[in-house]
């Protein structure tokens, strides 16, 4: 299929928490230097964001907390409700999306079926009542697989491919280790073949070796199945190694985009040059 | 005049005692007789016996009469009896199958060796009033003794009753029973959680019978097992062992009514996480003929065990918040404090409150 | 006298049966609405009866309000006609009912309350079932707020109740529910049928009758129309099961009465350690005895 249409197109997408006054975008932002509006008091966690998601392209977006990276991922992730702009979703077959106004049905089945959510803490991405395959075939069976072996098979295949022991398919979330509940959300996350993977601060707080191992497994499942995918980090080497473009947020703002490392090189913004100076 | 909270506390205590007794003799009339109670309401004086942890239904007649009614008065008033009565003796542990049998029956099978047997259950009555009630007298009790005792069968009541938990055991059907338990006086020895299942179960058969059945209702509507099977209730007369000052051995000093009830759950077995499905029980026993509390404390027992086993995933499965909260005495005694003076501390309240709207009001 | 037979005796009443007007305009509004949304859980303002919750007060408001002189009524609980709650119900719609004709026999009866069980005899276009309810929500299994499962069954999302099956299959390699087995009406809501067996189950799909399922406490109503798609969940490669009654070597009981086995069986216990088997439905046995199967 010929990439001649984004997977996501985001245009002007905002998200503010308050009353909101007409002051609020012009007072915020990177040059007032903060996201809480001096008038309403409302917090702009994120305006005027815009950027294009290529199918198969990995796009970082790197910010410290507060930066509104992660609630751009909420946004598109339709978990949060959009207050100003449009991001239009692109499904394989061409269908379109304006998930700034989609119903909760639809919702409900991109979430289920297109999209993929990996979370910094797996608490908020597992089911920790059931084992680590019933947390697959809860995917599988939101997308309608109604075969008992084909959810065991795909299940012990997810296992093995996020290199967790297809023997622990029956064990408990609990019982895994932290890098190992973050590749069981991957599993789970990939389960139905969703279109778009978004990936929340997944290596944060986890060790340097275990960080690897779950860095290069994002690499081959990109190269495997090629799905688009949004890293959200304030880490410059995971975007470094993961992202071939990369967004800057600073105050709910985007602050410098571009080629990773075109960005890592040669940072126009004073934000992004004091980043990459301190990541040296 | 009214209630004055600052001074006149004596008067005012020996006014409501005189408030009181009028409303108790109110009318001039006949008082209750004490028999009376005791035998007319008897599930009334059986269910302050369970809260009070006293058997002596003569006296739990006494303290219904003298709590104008009130159950948990009642039951406080026997639990204070109780607590400095001197210990003569211990009981040895019974396994109910010596009950002398009021009622039995088994929600697992339709018919059980020994037979299910109705006994005097309001559970098929229609709750429809019955006036002429209102205007009985004596002649109309002596008519139904004579009634009852007119054809009672002349062959006796077979003996053998087996339990129906014993049936699904050979069977090997339910979890491994666990090594004898040791009774432990929760009166006279204080405990920290968690708490062994002994110590549970003796909490729970004097608790009040409402909140019980409130915490095993919520199992019942999913925040728990939701429907076990009764594998068997029964209500009958339990021989109380004591060993024979003499010569030691077990003698029967008296009985006691109690009514006991053994649920069954599917799948919850928690020997090994491979093994095949078993049945893994409840259990739940009390002074007097009360049913619901019987039943509400096998499914609290139920719950706890559950909760022990794989963690506590509502209320009821969590032993800590059953135990702490269904002592009627110590609740109702806790509730009822709130109506003490408290103006000490709501004026410290007060006072806080007002500080922090006046640093508010300044800083803005 | 009974507050029923005051009511029936009085001609001021317009109507006989318990309930009052209003009650019984609700439960038909409600029952049509049902049938409308195969499947669908009503709420309706389930009354207060002199039955205690639990003992059939909702199937015994469908009864009470749908019933009409000329009906014939049976009425069962596991199976059996005589059984102690059975017999208190009959006694108290018939009560309430006087011109209501009452019957053991599934062939003659028009209206039919039952608690646990579906008649073994295949029933017929002119009948009504009517079941006596505790849980009316499938999704009480894998969820305790309603608030939830109302969104749940609103969105068609079971997803968590598929995944306790898959968790059972894995675990026990069978589902674990027995009676009260999910089914999905009409391709859509997912019910409880109430507390029937497996074995009932596949009764009630495409059935010429017409069934009602009324819950008193939990205060809901549905229904599953005649010719409706009644199929229970279950994947696709583990297929639904009924009770097989088999003894060890496999053998198939038999009722020890009339020698069939093709029929839920009870299981006595004896006192010597053995088993009879028994038909359940007594009524079906007893035809069985007098037609000399």
């Amino acid at each position: 299929m010929v990439a001649d249409r984004p997977v996501l197109a985001v245009r002007g997408l905002s998200r503010i928490h308050g009353p909101a006054c007409p002051s609020c975008r012009d007072l915020t932002g990177d040059a007032a230097g903060t996201n809480v509006c001096p008038r309403c008091g409302s917090v702009v966690a994120v305006a005027d964001v815009a950027f294009d998601l290529w199918p198969g392209e990995i796009l970082g977006i790197m910010g410290e907390s507060g930066s509104g990276k992660s609630s751009v991922i909420r946004l598109i992730h339709l978990d949060d409700q959009v207050t100003a702009g449009s991001a239009v979703f692109r499904e394989h077959d061409g269908t379109e999306h304006e998930l700034a106004t989609t119903g909760e049905e639809t919702a409900r089945r991109l979430r289920d079926t297109r999209f993929g959510m990996v979370h910094q803490n797996p608490h908020l991405g597992l089911n920790y009542l059931v084992s680590a395959g019933g947390n697959i075939a809860e995917r599988l069976l939101c997308s309608g697989e109604r075969s008992f072996q084909a959810i065991r098979d795909r299940a012990l295949g997810l296992l093995t491919r996020t290199e967790i022991p297809p023997g622990r398919i029956d064990h408990q979330p609990r019982q895994f280790s932290g890098g190992m509940q973050q590749r069981l959300q991957i599993a789970r996350a990939l389960a139905p073949r969703p279109e778009l993977l978004l990936l929340d601060e997944v290596t944060t707080g986890l060790d340097l070796s275990v960080q690897a191992r779950i860095l290069d497994l994002i690499l081959e499942i990109q190269r495997e199945l090629g799905v688009a995918m949004l890293v959200v980090t304030h880490d410059l080497g995971v975007v470094r190694l993961l992202a071939g473009r990369t967004l800057v947020m600073r105050h709910g703002r985007v602050v410098e985009s571009g080629l990773t490392d075109q960005i890592l090189e040669d940072p126009q913004h004073p934000y992004t040059q004091q980043l990459v100076m301190s990541a040296l | 005049m009214g209630y004055v909270a600052v001074r006149g506390g004596e008067a005012a205590i020996a006014e409501a005692i005189r408030s009181l007794e009028m409303l108790r003799a109110g009318d001039g009339g006949e008082p209750l007789a004490v028999a009376a109670i005791q035998q007319q309401l008897r599930l009334l004086v059986d269910r302050v016996m369970s809260e009070g942890g006293l058997y002596d239904p003569r006296l739990a007649a006494l303290a219904i009469k003298q709590a104008h009614g009130d159950p948990l008065e009642a039951a406080f008033i026997l639990r204070a009896h109780r607590s400095n009565l001197p210990r003569l003796g211990e009981s040895a542990a019974h396994r109910g199958e010596g009950l002398r049998l009021v009622r039995r029956i088994s929600a697992a099978f339709k018919e059980i060796p020994g037979g299910q047997i109705l006994g005097p259950s309001t559970d098929y009555l229609q709750r429809l009033f019955r006036y002429e009630l209102m205007t009985e007298d004596a002649t109309a009790f002596r008519a139904a003794v004579q009634d009852w005792f007119a054809d009672l069968p002349a062959d006796a009541l077979p003996g053998e009753f087996p339990k129906v938990l014993d049936l699904l055991r050979a069977e090997g059907l339910l979890d491994d029973q666990p090594a004898a338990l040791e009774a432990i006086d929760i009166t006279r020895q204080t405990l920290a959680f968690p708490i062994p299942r002994p110590a549970r179960l003796a909490h729970l058969t004097r608790g009040e019978t409402g909140g019980l059945l409130t915490i095993a209702y919520s199992t019942m509507r999913g925040y728990g097992y939701l429907h076990p099977t009764v594998a068997e209730l029964r209500v009958g007369y339990l021989p109380v062992m004591l060993p024979d000052p003499l010569t030691g051995e077990a003698v029967e000093a008296g009985e006691v009514l109690i009514t006991e009830c053994e649920i069954i759950a599917t799948h919850e077995t928690h020997q090994g996480t491979d093994g095949p499905p078993r049945l893994s029980l409840g259990y739940g026993a009390c002074f007097g003929h009360n049913e619901i509390k019987a039943i509400a404390m096998a499914m609290c027992d139920r719950a706890m065990i559950s909760g022990e086993q794989r963690g506590a995933r509502h209320p009821a499965e969590d032993a800590e918040y059953v135990v702490c909260h269904v002592d009627g005495i110590e609740a109702m005694g806790f509730c009822s404090h709130y109506k003490l003076p408290h103006y000490v501390t709501f004026q410290s309240d007060l006072e806080n409150i007002r500080s922090s709207r006046a640093k508010m009001k300044g800083g803005a | 006298m009974s507050q029923a037979t005051t009511r029936a005796a009085n001609p001021a009443a317009d109507r006989f049966g318990f309930l009052d007007d209003f009650a019984v305009r609700e439960i038909r509004r409600g029952l049509l609405k049902a049938l409308a949304i195969p499947g669908y859980q009503v709420p309706y303002a389930s009354r207060e009866m002199p039955v205690a919750r639990g003992f059939g007060t909702g199937g015994m408001q469908i009864t009470l309000a749908i019933a009409l002189p000329g009906d014939v009524l049976k009425v069962i609980d596991q199976g059996a006609d005589d059984s102690v709650n059975a017999v208190a119900l009959r006694r108290f719609i018939t009560a309430a009912c006087p011109e209501l004709a009452t019957t053991t026999s599934t062939a003659e009866a028009t209206l039919i309350q039952t608690r646990h069980r579906t008649p073994e005899r295949p029933l017929t276009a002119r009948q009504l079932m009517v079941y006596q309810v505790p849980y009316p929500d499938p999704l009480q299994i894998v969820e305790p707020s309603e608030a939830k499962r109302r969104r749940m069954h609103a969105y068609g999302d079971y997803a968590r109740l598929w995944v306790k099956l898959y968790e059972d299959v894995v675990r026990w390699h069978e589902v674990a529910l027995s009676n009260r087995y999910p089914a999905r009406v009409h391709g859509r809501y997912v019910i409880d049928p109430s507390p029937i067996p497996r074995w009932d189950l596949p009764k009630l799909h495409r059935s010429r009758a017409m069934h009602l399922f009324g819950a008193g406490r939990e205060k809901k109503l549905y229904a599953v129309p005649p010719f409706t798609d009644v199929v229970p969940l279950a994947f696709d490669d583990v297929p639904f099961q009924v009770e097989r009654f088999c003894d060890a070597a496999g053998r198939r009981h038999r009722c020890q009465t009339c020698g069939t086995d093709d029929t839920y069986l009870d299981e006595i216990p004896l006192p010597d350690g053995t088993r009879r088997w028994l038909c359940n439905d007594q009524d079906r046995c007893a035809e069985r005895m007098s037609h000399g199967r």
